[in-house]
């Protein structure tokens, strides 16, 4: 199974990549929505943890996008901010959302729940 | 005062409040000057009417009783009028019709004067006086013949006017007598005789007692002197002066008012009988005939008084329902208005607190995943995993971030529910968040919590915010009236007819009984001093309104107050638990 990471948030992102790499998965991550729309172009990924709010393309947005050429991914959203907008969107548009601080262990139930799905 | 107490409007005891508006508020003002208003514009019509009324019906009564009086007089002044020339045309016909030469015989005179008394009756004598006044014939009770009358007034007016009738007298008979004179011409020798009568005043008398006038009503002759000259009940004696002023000669009847000498006033009508030296008089006291005045008076009185009661209080009732309404609407207002402010209020509260919450947790990420990252590390390389005390610092950062992290995800899940308006809820969850906020201050202050909302109770759909507010509210109220170290008990059912019933309770001071009626009223506040607005009740009154229930409260001093709230519990299908993805 292969996961991309998104946030803006390098130091929050790397060291989250760099612990679910350490438990065995196979992790990317970026700290932009542009370069992370090109990543995903290939569709290698299975599951992407995407963070809500971004500059320039925000997680709902960067959804959209991929999940027009690859259908068949999941995407959990991640939120520091939980307002009724983002709460309602994020619950409709992916299989999980999320607000930090979250737990790793929280955080790969929800990825290996859909990679089960998947 | 049981009684007053019950029929005292909800406004009476109401504040005006203080500064610009204190004069819109004053609802006693409105209701004085309410009733004042619609009391002028209903009663000052009502009293002119009866004014008018009354002078009306007056006027029409003192022109009946004119009209009434003059009538009768003018009658009366007929009958003697027709009483007197009846019997000089009498004599007349006599004269005519035997001559002088045949009346001056005894015997005839005396068939004469017998038939006289007979068909018309009154005649006591007759008798013939020549030219030189001698009286030449005479057959009556008295010796009266040969007697001269040149010198007397009677006689030359008869011969001079042709016929003479005289005021009643006593002369030297001694009785109440008059007398009929009759110029006539002999036939024969062309000379001029008087036919005199006397006539008793037993029919001219009778003529006017006769007469029906009601109560003290008096009618009497006069002479133009003034001289009494048949019966009167009140005013004077025979043949003395009458006690009442005789206006002045007039050919027609008429009627005035006039005032007697001791005072009383009367209405008389007067009548000149003409050719005689007559007037009649009908005297009636004013006051008499205004009686039925004082009945109609008395009635409009009544009515009047009744009018006014009915309409003072249909007035009263009516000012007193409108100002009750007013002041109901201006209360429901105000509510809403301060529940709009205190929604906003809440919701800026709430923004900001997302705000927070949202800078604070992207911190906290890093610190939970860079720890995290360390002790991952460490837990891999095996020469660390074994350092308990690494370990332990470690997992105490983390710790810390996990309790940060509950703080402002609770602070994230409340700010997130002000703007929700109909969700899905457990009301175990909702009293377990609300009072969460307060558990420091519950700690601190050695304050009990008792829950009991047992787990049966089912999921229902409701506004979240709004329950929160009201929770919320009702806990804080509770936390304000307890001392340290008090108990709060919070409890819920599902009570019959498928309703929630929570109940907030606290040991704290109680609510006067006064003030158990006014503390959902905007602005009743017996915390002013201490800063407290008079809004929390009044908002969570109007919340529970919103959600359609009710609210009671029950309080006693220093044993403590319960807060009953029952509204629709729209119970879901979704029997399940609520998946809280922020909590």
């Amino acid at each position: 199974m292969k996961i991309l990471l998104v946030d803006d948030e390098v130091e929050l992102v790397s060291a989250m990549a760099e612990r679910l790499s350490l438990r065995g998965l196979d992790v990317d991550w970026t700290d932009s929505g542009v370069k992370a729309l090109q990543m995903a172009q290939g569709c290698v990924y299975d599951v992407a943890v995407l963070d809500m709010k971004m500059p320039k393309l925000s997680g709902l947005e960067l959804r959209r996008l991929i999940s027009e050429k690859c259908p068949d991914m999941k995407f959990i959203f991640l939120s520091g901010h939980g307002s009724e907008a983002d709460f309602k969107a994020g619950c409709k548009e992916a299989a999980s959302y999320l607000i930090k601080p979250v737990s790793l262990e929280d955080l790969m139930a929800q990825i290996q729940e859909c990679g089960c799905k998947g | 005062m049981s009684i007053i107490r019950k029929f005292k409007p909800q406004f009476w005891d109401t504040d005006s409040g203080v500064g610009p508006a204190k004069r819109l508020f004053n609802y006693r003002r409105i209701w004085r000057f309410a009733i004042g208003v619609l009391a002028v514009v209903a009663l000052v019509p009502l009293l002119v009417m009866a004014f008018i009324d009354y002078n009306v019906t007056r006027h029409s009564l003192e022109s009946e009783n004119l009209l009434l009086t003059a009538r009768t007089t003018s009658n009366t002044r007929r009958t003697v009028a027709s009483f007197l020339e009846e019997r000089s045309k009498a004599l007349q016909f006599l004269a005519e019709h035997q001559g002088i030469a045949s009346l001056r015989d005894c015997d005839n005179l005396a068939k004469v004067l017998e038939s006289l008394k007979s068909s018309f009756g009154g005649f006591v004598d007759i008798g013939i006086i020549n030219e030189a006044g001698r009286q030449i014939a005479y057959l009556g009770p008295y010796d009266l013949l040969g007697r001269d009358y040149s010198g007397q007034d009677g006689f030359e007016i008869a011969m001079s006017k042709g016929s003479y009738i005289s005021d009643v007298f006593l002369g030297f008979r001694d009785e109440p007598h008059l007398v009929l004179a009759r110029r006539v011409k002999d036939a024969k020798t062309g000379a001029a005789y008087i036919l005199r009568a006397t006539l008793d005043t037993e029919q001219f008398t009778t003529i006017l007692t006769s007469l029906d006038l009601a109560g003290s009503g008096d009618a009497f002759i006069v002479n133009r002197e003034g001289i009494i000259q048949t019966p009167s009940k009140k005013h004077g004696e025979m043949l003395t002066k009458v006690d009442i002023v005789i206006p002045g000669f007039s050919e027609k009847t008429n009627v005035q008012q006039i005032s007697g000498k001791d005072g009383t006033n009367y209405t008389v009508g007067y009548a000149y009988v003409l050719d005689t030296p007559f007037i009649v008089l009908v005297a009636k006291e004013t006051k008499e005939l205004m009686l039925p005045l004082q009945t109609i008076r008395m009635e409009l009185l009544w009515i009047l008084c009744t009018s006014i009661f009915i309409i003072l209080l249909v007035i009263v009732l009516v000012a007193t329902y409108m100002v009750n309404k007013i002041y109901e609407a201006d209360q429901t207002r105000a509510r809403t208005l301060h529940q709009i402010e205190h929604t906003n209020r809440m919701a800026s509260i709430g923004r900001l607190a997302a705000g927070v919450a949202h800078e604070i947790n992207n911190p906290l990420a890093i610190i939970n995943e860079k720890a995290g990252l360390v002790k991952d590390l460490f837990m891999f390389k095996q020469e660390y995993a074994a350092d308990d005390r690494l370990m332990s610092n470690i997992d105490s950062i983390i710790n810390s971030v996990t309790r940060c992290g509950k703080i402002t995800k609770r602070l994230l899940s409340f700010a997130r529910h002000i703007e929700v308006e109909v969700d899905d809820i457990r009301f175990q969850d909702l009293a377990t968040e609300v009072v969460g906020f307060l558990q420091k201050e519950a700690e601190y202050r050695s304050i009990s919590i008792q829950m009991d909302i047992p787990d049966s109770l089912p999921q229902f759909t409701s506004d979240r915010g709004k329950l929160q507010q009201i929770f919320l509210n009702l806990v804080n109220n509770a936390f304000q009236a307890m001392s340290d170290g008090g108990h709060l008990s919070i409890s819920a059912r599902e009570s019959a007819g498928g309703k929630l019933m929570f109940a907030v309770g606290d040991d704290g001071c109680g609510i006067p009984e006064a003030d158990i009626k006014r503390i959902f009223d905007p602005f009743f506040s017996t915390k002013k001093k201490k800063g407290g607005t008079g809004l929390g009740l009044s908002i969570t009154y109007g919340l529970v309104q919103e959600l359609g229930g009710t609210m009671a409260v029950e309080s006693e001093i220093g044993v403590g107050t319960t807060f009953t709230i029952v509204m629709p519990l729209n119970i879901t299908k979704k029997a399940d638990n609520h998946e809280n993805p922020a909590g």
